[in-house]
């Protein structure tokens, strides 16, 4: 029985949800559901998990760019076939997971992802993991920079930390390919943004033909766009002094890009993380309000990420996440020791400005 | 030999890191029109601009969402990838798969897409990335008929809900996660395929504070699993941290040599409220004063467990920047019991539901509502009382909102009597 395309409604499914998981786990981990006991780390991107019953599940977290081919899933398939009873997973930040019952399983497992250098071991424990991106220049219509060619790019340079477990704590790196920040960019260790420094063009033409104007009006954070008459049409005026060119219109009007190869650029912020441990989630803060976006390495942006990554590794106390080492050393000396330099463009003006503002005569001298 | 010429792309070939044009190219040998996609790929390396078209409607009948239409500005040039859309498939929760289903979805893309996908979008679906506006229904059918499976969400409704892995592997989970996430998923179906909503709502479900899916980051409704009795304690295993026969931290840290473990510096005095002693033989924690952040479970997890009466704090209104500015969720409801059929929680969600929807404005999510009217009227509509553990501080300006009716008297008074006594 085929879909009708005469007859679409006939026998048609709809509203099931997804496959039941339960069907998907390998049987250790059914067996031992509820039950663990602890884990262990034996090395960078090797897991071991005990239950209480004593069974143990061994996994090996393999690095993934996310965008993935048919072929190369049928590749991990194979691996999942051959070793892990035909069960495996993805993880939140796009790797993937082999698990095996028994240690005798796991060199035999490692040695055939070994085999596969699209299959790279770790990303566990305090290192860098996997980078959290989007679709940038292979998908999207609004970004500001590509996200798959910036994350090669930054791992390539940053690819030991993937392998080892030698930094103060882990580092959350997070990438957006603009300030719709699809992903928890806002709040990672060091974040990379895709950012545009035009306002939008407007269409004046066409854009009453192709939008709901008012959309346009109202999506506009700054109250930038109004409405006006162009040449007898309906259209809108943009203030270019009060764009902060987030592309919230566009994302409403296709009338009204903003993209522009010579001004879009990237922006670094730092300092956030999610976890509650020892201190309360944090927001990531600006800290280079423009590096220049440059295809196909990025070599800018690689070398702005390792020297902060690098900076807080010799400085931080063990356990200290990136922002907490930066709140207890004072923002000035995180500017000073990553020798960054400080612009009235990283002081907040929107609108929760105040709380970021320094109310006491705590500081450090520069 | 390849149909464009790809100098900028081919340079992200090197390097260890697992290359996507790699991977793009392999696939383009059976699947011409990822050719075309290399080729506007490296057009927008060469030109620093996307050659993606704004949207457009597409979508299977029926449903609002789940379909990301998408179209090349380069038609001419690109035809492979003139209609590229992408179909979010709803995703098991924990991201489990078995090589035969995966392998069956597979060979259904394979037949009628691109051959590229995203393991896994942001929030969580599974992305069939690229498709023309004809294989849309062909693909729905197919994968509802025979594989059981349903497309993930997309536009102003709630979007397809996401987990950790919760108790299948991790000895933390407060909850079950996972179960969690799929019967939200299956009871809000509606509201997940039909956008009805003034904007997207998220929920997701991470089993302990670690939060390992970032739901107090991301999500409207963020249901985060915690304890409120005691965390266990196993003295000889703690001992065994202590004397260095256990290595701490799971191991986390290894790769640095970081000294002999010291329990007071990395522990009791890292302890966000300073509620742990340890006297040389016993570790003592004051459990009416944790504030369960996890740390000291982290660092000697053979020592140390969550509690056993295990349940969830939910948080609502996190978001992006994009508008307003960015928030995390605020705790609401410190505990709550997650256990099927969680009649309490979908009670609650339901409340949210309904007054998000009829008083947000038109792109506004839950938080900015929350925001833009106050704490007060969303209390008051989602029926929960307000305490101290909701707010950081108390407020600080004493711009007190009071209703005529808690006020002695109420607001009509007698001017004249009032003159009588304090003449002009």
């Amino acid at each position: 029985m085929a879909y009708d395309p005469k007859n679409p409604m006939k026998d048609r499914i709809t509203d099931i949800g997804p496959r039941h998981y339960e069907e998907f786990m390998p049987p250790v981990i059914k067996k031992n559901f509820g039950k663990w006991l602890y884990h262990e780390i034996l090395e960078p991107g090797v897991l071991m998990h005990k239950a209480e019953s004593g069974d143990e599940v061994y996994t090996v977290r393999v690095a993934a760019a996310r965008l993935m081919s048919i072929e190369l899933i049928r590749d991990a398939m194979k691996i999942a076939d051959k070793h892990c009873e035909g069960c495996f997973r993805w993880t939140t930040r796009n790797n993937i997971e082999f698990m095996v019952d028994n240690k005798s399983k796991l060199e035999p497992l490692k040695a055939d992802l070994k085999a596969n250098p699209m299959f790279p071991i770790g990303g566990t424990g305090a290192g860098v993991t996997n980078i959290v991106h989007t679709q940038g220049w292979i998908h999207c219509h609004t970004p500001a920079i590509d996200a798959s060619g910036i994350v090669k790019s930054v791992m390539d340079d940053l690819f030991k930390h993937f392998q080892s477990m030698d930094l103060p704590a882990q580092v959350r790196i997070a990438l957006a390919c603009c300030l719709n920040m699809c992903g928890a960019v806002h709040c990672s260790d060091i974040a990379i943004l895709g950012f545009h420094r035009k306002p939008p063009f407007v269409q004046h033409e066409v854009i009453s033909s192709i939008c709901e104007i008012p959309l346009a009006i109202a999506a506009c954070p700054t109250g930038a766009i109004k409405p006006a008459t162009v040449d007898g049409k309906k259209s809108v005026s943009v203030n270019g002094e009060r764009c902060m060119f987030c592309g919230n219109c566009y994302t409403m009007c296709p009338a009204m890009p903003l993209m522009d190869a010579e001004a879009d650029c990237v922006v670094i912020m730092v300092g956030g993380k999610i976890s509650n441990r020892i201190s309360a989630p944090k927001f990531s803060k600006v800290v280079i309000p423009m590096i220049p976006s440059n295809p196909p390495r990025w070599p800018e942006v690689v070398a702005a990420v390792r020297n902060i990554l690098e900076t807080y590794a010799k400085d931080a106390n063990k356990y200290e996440r990136l922002g907490e080492w930066a709140e207890r050393i004072g923002w000035e000396k995180f500017f000073e020791k990553c020798n960054l330099p400080f612009d009235v463009k990283t002081i907040d003006d929107y609108t929760l400005a105040y709380n970021t503002l320094r109310t006491t005569t705590q500081f450090k001298f520069s | 030999m390849a149909k464009f010429k790809t100098p900028m792309l081919d340079e992200l070939e090197k390097g260890p890191w697992p290359s996507f044009v790699t991977d793009i190219k392999r696939q383009a040998k059976t699947k011409p029109e990822l050719e075309d996609l290399l080729g506007q790929v490296e057009l927008s390396y060469k030109d620093k601009e996307t050659h993606w078209k704004h949207g457009g409607i597409v979508g299977v009948f029926g449903y609002g969402g789940g379909v990301i239409g998408r179209y090349s500005d380069m038609p001419k040039e690109f035809p492979g990838i003139a209609h590229f859309h992408t179909v979010r498939v709803n995703q098991p929760s924990g991201l489990y798969y078995s090589t035969k289903y995966l392998g069956q979805l597979m060979d259904i893309w394979e037949r009628r897409g691109s051959g590229l996908t995203n393991m896994h979008g942001s929030t969580g679906d599974m992305v069939l990335l690229g498709t023309t506006t004809d294989q849309l229904e062909e693909i729905f059918w197919e994968l509802t008929h025979d594989l059981n499976t349903d497309l993930g969400g997309s536009g102003s409704n709630l979007r397809t809900p996401s987990c950790c892995l919760g108790m299948s592997r991790c000895e933390w989970a407060c909850f079950d996660t996972q179960a969690a996430c799929h019967h939200m998923t299956n009871h809000y179906q509606d509201e997940l395929h039909r956008p009805a909503f003034p904007y997207k709502f998220k929920f997701k479900f991470s089993g302990c504070p670690n939060d390992c899916v970032a739901a107090i980051a991301r999500s409207d409704m963020a249901f985060i699993g915690t304890w409120r009795d005691d965390i266990r304690i196993d003295q000889a295993a703690v001992g065994a941290y202590v004397n260095g026969e256990l290595k701490p931290n799971a191991g986390a840290h290894a790769g640095r040599d970081w000294g002999k473990f010291d329990i007071v510096k990395e522990v009791i005095n890292l302890c966000p409220s300073k509620c742990m002693s340890w006297d040389g033989k016993a570790l003592k924690i004051n459990n009416k004063e944790c504030v369960r952040c996890m740390h000291c479970i982290n660092v000697m997890p053979r020592a140390l467990r969550p509690g056993l009466d295990k349940g969830c704090s939910i948080l609502c209104g996190a978001k992006a920047p994009i508008l307003e500015g960015q928030r995390l969720a605020t705790l609401i409801v410190p505990f709550i019991k997650m256990e099927p059929p969680y009649e309490e929680v979908k009670a609650l969600i339901e409340k949210v539901f309904d007054w998000w929807m009829e008083h947000g404005k038109n792109r506004e999510r839950l938080g900015e509502l929350i925001g833009r009217v106050g704490m007060r009227e969303f209390l008051k509509a989602i029926e929960v009382k307000a305490i101290p553990q909701m707010v950081k501080e108390p407020r600080s300006n004493p711009y007190i909102f009071w209703e005529e009716a808690d006020v002695p008297g109420g607001w009509t008074r007698d001017l004249a009597a009032f003159r009588k006594k304090h003449p002009l």
